[in-house]
């Protein structure tokens, strides 16, 4: 595992009692495997890690179309639900879009068990931060937070690409990508995942700013539906997550198969 | 110079290369994702806290000594940063310098830099054409000649290109350079 030396990105005000990079690198590679492991994508032909080789069961692949972009009604994330396992669905109705907290919403692709853990883990860390100072941190704060804590796992097999969605302090809505190569950007519009050309190109198309919330709701729920016919791996439901200045808010989860949202989609 | 463009899974985003040590050196490192975040916010921090405990600034050539050793200590670890560097700064007595290191940790100073594929092609430009005594608009020509070639022949598409100018009186944000027929 990295033995990299510690570096300083936190204060001394800000000590967690388990500590991170060396420590929790020696207890994912040493635990066990599942015996059957849920995976969102991992990219094929992966870079080998330099731990103590654990076998992997089976070949990872790819598997998922998540989005989310800002327009003037907030932010809008919207993902599908299929958790494929090389080949074979895992689970039909998986969540990929976690909140954070109240007004803090995040995009899973990846390994999911890394994501869900990770989710966790950053919601735990915002929360004492705001505990200590007394105000929430913003979403590039918590963007930066997670990438600093992603960053020691760099050339593992961990695997984690997120897209946080908030409203920061009551003025705007921000979009961050979080990648555990890393990269950290932030931006109006994003799309993780096998699935994400597909959507890419259906929301360059359409995404203005002034969209209002019934279409920007039904082109993420669009975008989704058209990566799901081509892509393999993602399926199913869609979830769709709305932010604003009073927090996220979740919209129904639609079954793609519905005959009412096939007509809807064919008649544009 | 650098290119804002940065290639993320193949699709493009838009992200700022240059990283400001101080009022008057500027860091511009390109390689490998995150770890080009990573290494220079770690420079960046570093080179500020050598401000604050002793009351006066690295002079550029320090700065790019004190790089190129933290480049060189993570090269034989098992985690080595895999970046490419130019730092260009403003000394008072020295006047302006410029630094060109690689993930090698290799440190020359040089009167004109370039890193990648792009560097192939704008090299000879340079050499051809640069001299120590240019101004400020000439040096602006000969860097819009080096973003037509590369427009011309570099296989990828480099939209837009941001370009900041460092002298006596700091660090000041020139026109983005567009090539024509780019978009």
């Amino acid at each position: 595992c990295r033995e990299r030396r510690e570096l300083p990105c936190r204060s001394s005000s800000f000590e967690t009692p388990i500590k991170y990079g060396r420590f929790y690198c020696n207890f994912i590679i040493l635990s066990q495997p599942c015996p059957i492991q849920f995976v969102l994508s991992f990219p094929p032909g992966f870079p080998p890690s330099c731990s103590p080789s654990v076998p992997l069961p089976f070949t990872m692949s790819h598997g998922t179309t998540t989005l989310a972009f800002i327009f003037q009604g907030g932010v809008i994330a919207a993902a599908d639900t299929r958790s494929s396992c090389n080949g074979l669905v895992a689970c039909p109705a998986s969540q990929k879009i976690l909140p954070v907290h109240s007004h803090l919403v995040g995009t899973t692709s990846g390994t999911s068990a890394d994501c869900a853990l990770w989710k966790r883990i950053l919601a735990r860390e915002l929360r004492l931060y705001q505990l200590r100072h007394g105000r929430r941190l913003s979403t590039a704060g918590a963007a930066k937070l997670l990438a600093h804590m992603l960053h020691p796992f760099k050339g593992t097999e961990l695997c984690v690409a997120a897209t946080l969605c908030g409203w920061d302090g009551g003025e705007r809505p921000s979009l961050y990508y979080v990648c555990s190569d890393g990269t950290r950007l932030q931006g109006e519009l994003f799309s993780v995942g096998s699935g994400s050309p597909y959507a890419y190109s259906v929301l360059d198309g359409g995404v203005r700013w002034g969209l209002t919330v019934e279409e920007a709701t039904s082109l993420a729920r669009q975008a989704v539906y058209r990566a799901t016919h081509r892509d393999a791996y993602s399926g199913n439901c869609v979830d769709v997550y709305h932010i604003t200045s009073k927090g996220w808010a979740r919209r129904d989860r639609e079954d793609q198969l519905q005959p009412r949202f096939q007509k809807s989609w064919e008649a544009v | 110079m650098t290119c804002s463009i940065f290639l993320q899974n193949k699709y493009v985003m838009y992200q700022d290369k240059m990283f400001k040590l101080s009022d008057k050196i500027l860091l511009l490192c390109v390689g490998e994702a995150g770890d080009t975040v990573q290494f220079a916010e770690y420079i960046q921090k570093n080179i500020q806290l050598y401000k604050m405990r002793n009351g006066y600034e690295l002079s550029p050539t320090a700065a790019a000594n004190f790089t190129r050793k933290n480049l060189a200590d993570y090269l034989r670890s098992r985690t080595p940063y895999h970046v490419n560097l130019l730092l260009a700064g403003f000394d008072e007595t020295d006047g302006p310098g410029l630094y060109f290191m690689d993930y090698l940790s290799a440190l020359a100073k040089a009167p004109f830099a370039a890193h990648g594929y792009g560097a192939y092609l704008t090299l000879s430009i340079l050499d051809r054409y640069y001299r120590p005594d240019l101004t400020r608009d000439e040096a602006v020509e000969l860097l819009k000649k080096c973003i037509e070639e590369l427009n011309k022949r570099l296989i990828i598409n480099l939209p837009s290109f941001s370009v900041r100018l460092i002298d006596k009186d700091g660090i000041h944000d020139l026109e983005k350079l567009v090539p024509v027929g780019a978009k």
